[in-house]
């Protein structure tokens, strides 16, 4: 075997949506050459949770999200609550306090109506523990077979009531990374629930509305310049994206980041990276480094802030770079995922 | 975690690399065989804790990336077919074939699954009677036991609509081969703790013994890693070429002896072709006479195909050690892992994937 074979053969692109164009770096690439061309703006440009815009002699926030998740009830909550508190964690994520959501459901024929009231029940309730109202709302049927039973689209509108521009342009070199929770929780418990995996103890979604989370750490007064909630694509893509919009280096310590055990064991038999798993119900924020510990305490005196941690720094220069300090002290890039992490082969 | 967290300290492994940098007398190449152990090795910084001098290589041990073009052309005629349902784990629809890859197909209209387990083909077949259940059975001897249990289990069933493209392969021929090269320079082996978790110690004996190389079965953590390079060195400097089992607490020196027995059951040593090797004698599973009637290529009536042998990959000499990724002028720029031009771009066990995920060239993001 002098001369090994050489049997790759060339690469195929795509002129279809693959399901891997649901998340990671084939998304990107989707958005950024289908729809940001299309719809080119400055608010657009701003690539943030929401937009914000001026609005008479204050700013609003506007958000939209789209919900497809199976299965539609799962430990921890349903398309319901995700779908509010969706909405409400982008306007919140964008500084504004959400005040008015809209709800679309998309109904596949043969759909039970009695589960349609128990989701509509959770969007009821979760809309009511976060404080906004569902002012508004569309209702269409699509034939058996052509929808997953409920699809649900919420948009909401939410208005800024101080002086900051929180967004990933105000992120400073200097300014430290405080992660609000646990990682992993919810991407653990749609997967133990879809292939119904017994768990010894069961994982549930950290789903939350954190709309409240947000409004105290403004009302201490904390220098916030930038929030992100990590929902799919997790810590690592959200951390990317701010990276590259901010133009900066950002970098973590993965000692730092906390993960529940039943979640890490998980992760380690089915060969899932925690740092890429779905949540719903944390976010990162940037502040100043001066104001990390009084933006710990306040984190830590909220119910869904108690587990907060300071995981990371910015640093100037490297733009649009992350990395880590790895477990055992050497330092490494966290890249995009191609498109969603696939269970380990062994 | 228990039995994860112990095998990750930070200051243990400051130890081990100490006494390691204390032991080092001269340089060495070591390769780790496992797809698995290379991820670890450059997501965790293994090999930055390595004495100058010491090199390790990375092996052919990813299931995905061994895979020979044709088989996965094969996967792609059946799937084509109306009948038929595809199976396989999700790192091997990503694989590009000579047209396109499973994932592509699957976007087009063929019926193309993800499973976590051959038993959930099996299922599969019992719940759809009228379909051709087709489970694509890639991996190494840590994953054939399962596939093994499937075909029980489909004969148990007495299941006529399913059937295997069996593409399972054995590490110890590949080792033999790598050996025997003349391009070889690996002086020492890391084996692949999870195969011989299954498969045990024993059929490496004559390996180590034959071409003067110690192998030492090692886990997957940081310091297993550190540990099996450590015993691998020791050996090297002493002059010893001994098969020693560092990952004693998942390897027994006889290995799983029920899943061993399943193996025995269902499967005989074939030739294989591995991707970047070329054809190695008894390097592969076969069904055997008994269970014969699970064989995709006989049932379908599939001829081999011959992979077209174009494009800049240097797959072969990165599954052999003799190339590192990023010493391939197409990595990170006409190769990526959106658009591959090799397997080993592709799989999570792959070391292009490892480089490319963890190891990049600081370049800026929109540039990427």
């Amino acid at each position: 075997m002098t001369e090994p074979f050489i049997d790759c053969p060339r690469p195929h692109g795509s002129d279809r949506v693959l399901l891997a164009h649901g998340g990671g770096r084939l998304l990107q690439r989707l958005v950024e050459r289908i729809f940001v061309p299309a719809f080119a703006n400055s608010l657009l440009d701003a690539r943030h949770d929401g937009a914000v815009f001026p609005a008479g002699s204050g700013r609003l926030a506007f958000t939209t999200d789209a919900y497809v998740v199976r299965p539609l009830f799962f430990p921890g909550g349903d398309i319901g609550k995700l779908a509010v508190c969706g909405a409400v964690n982008d306007l919140a994520m964008c500084g504004a306090k959400p005040l008015y959501l809209s709800a679309a459901f998309i109904l596949e024929e043969g759909f039970s109506l009695e589960t349609l009231e128990r989701v509509v029940a959770s969007v009821r309730d979760t809309a009511a523990a976060a404080g906004v109202q569902i002012v508004t709302g569309d209702t269409k049927v699509v034939e058996r077979g052509k929808g997953d039973g409920l699809y649900l689209t919420t948009s909401g509108i939410g208005r800024i009531e101080h002086d900051l521009t929180v967004a990933p342009a105000s992120v400073r070199p200097g300014d430290v990374v405080l992660l609000s929770g646990d990682l992993g929780r919810h991407g653990i418990a749609i997967v133990a629930a879809r292939e119904e995996l017994a768990l010894e103890s069961p994982v549930l979604s950290d789903c939350a509305p954190l709309n409240g989370l947000v409004e105290s750490l403004l009302q201490a007064g904390i220098e916030v310049h930038c929030l992100r909630d990590l929902t799919r694509g997790g810590l690592a893509t959200a951390l990317i994206e701010i990276a590259g919009t901010a133009g900066l280096r950002i970098h973590i310590d993965e000692s730092a980041v906390p993960v529940a055990e039943p979640v890490r064991g998980l992760c380690e038999l089915l060969g899932f990276d925690p740092l890429y798993l779905a949540n719903e119900g944390r976010l990162i924020a940037f502040v100043p480094g001066a104001q990390a510990e009084d933006t710990l305490q306040v984190l830590r005196a909220h119910p869904l802030g108690e587990d907060a941690q300071r995981i990371g720094e910015v640093r100037a220069g490297d733009p649009g770079r992350v990395t880590m300090t790895s477990a055992i002290g050497a330092t490494r890039i966290l890249d995009l995922l191609t498109g969603e992490q696939l269970p380990r082969i062994c | 975690m228990k039995y994860v967290h112990e095998y990750r300290d930070p200051a243990l492994a400051r130890t081990l690399a100490d006494q390691l940098a204390r032991q080092t007398t001269r340089p060495w190449t070591i390769m780790e065989v496992c797809g698995g152990q290379t991820h670890a090795i450059v997501k965790f910084g293994i090999d930055e804790l390595l004495p100058p001098g010491v090199t390790l290589v990375h092996g052919p041990g990813c299931p995905v990336c061994v895979t020979p073009v044709g088989l996965i052309d094969q996967a792609l005629t059946l799937a084509a077919r109306p009948e038929v349902i595809l199976c396989s784990f999700g790192d091997m629809l990503r694989v590009p074939g000579t047209q396109r890859d499973l994932l592509h197909a699957k976007a087009a209209g063929a019926d193309v699954r993800l499973v976590y387990a051959p038993l959930d083909a099996v299922q599969l077949a019992a719940a759809n009677p009228q379909r051709e259940i087709v489970f694509f059975a890639v991996g190494f001897e840590t994953t054939a036991p399962a596939t093994a249990l499937a075909v029980l289990q489909a004969n148990r069933l007495g299941l006529e609509n399913f059937s295997l493209l069996v593409a399972h392969v054995r590490v110890p021929p590949a080792m033999e081969t790598l050996l025997a090269s003349p391009n070889n320079r690996v002086q020492g082996f890391l084996a692949a703790g999870h195969v011989c978790s299954v498969m045990g110690c024993e059929e490496y004996e004559p390996i180590a013994r034959r071409h003067r190389v110690p192998i030492v079965v090692t886990g997957f953590e940081p310091l297993d890693i550190l540990q099996g390079v450590s015993r691998c060195i020791a050996q090297l400097e002493a002059g010893k070429h001994e098969v020693e089992n560092q990952y004693a607490r998942a390897v027994r020196p006889e290995g799983n002896l029920p899943a061993r027995q399943l193996l025995q059951e269902v499967f005989e040593f074939v030739p294989r072709c591995w991707r970047g090797l070329g054809e190695l004698p008894a390097s592969g599973l076969g069904l055997r006479k008994a269970y014969v009637r699970f064989d995709a290529e006989k049932r379908f009536g599939l001829t081999c195909t011959v992979a077209e042998p174009a494009s800049e990959c240097i797959a072969g000499l990165v599954l052999q050690g003799i190339k590192k990724p990023h010493e391939c002028p197409a990595f990170g720029t006409r190769c990526t892992p959106e658009a591959p031009l090799g397997a080993p771009m592709v799989s999570t066990e792959g070391a292009c994937a490892a480089y490319y995920r963890y190891r990049r060239p600081l370049v800026p993001l929109a540039q990427s």
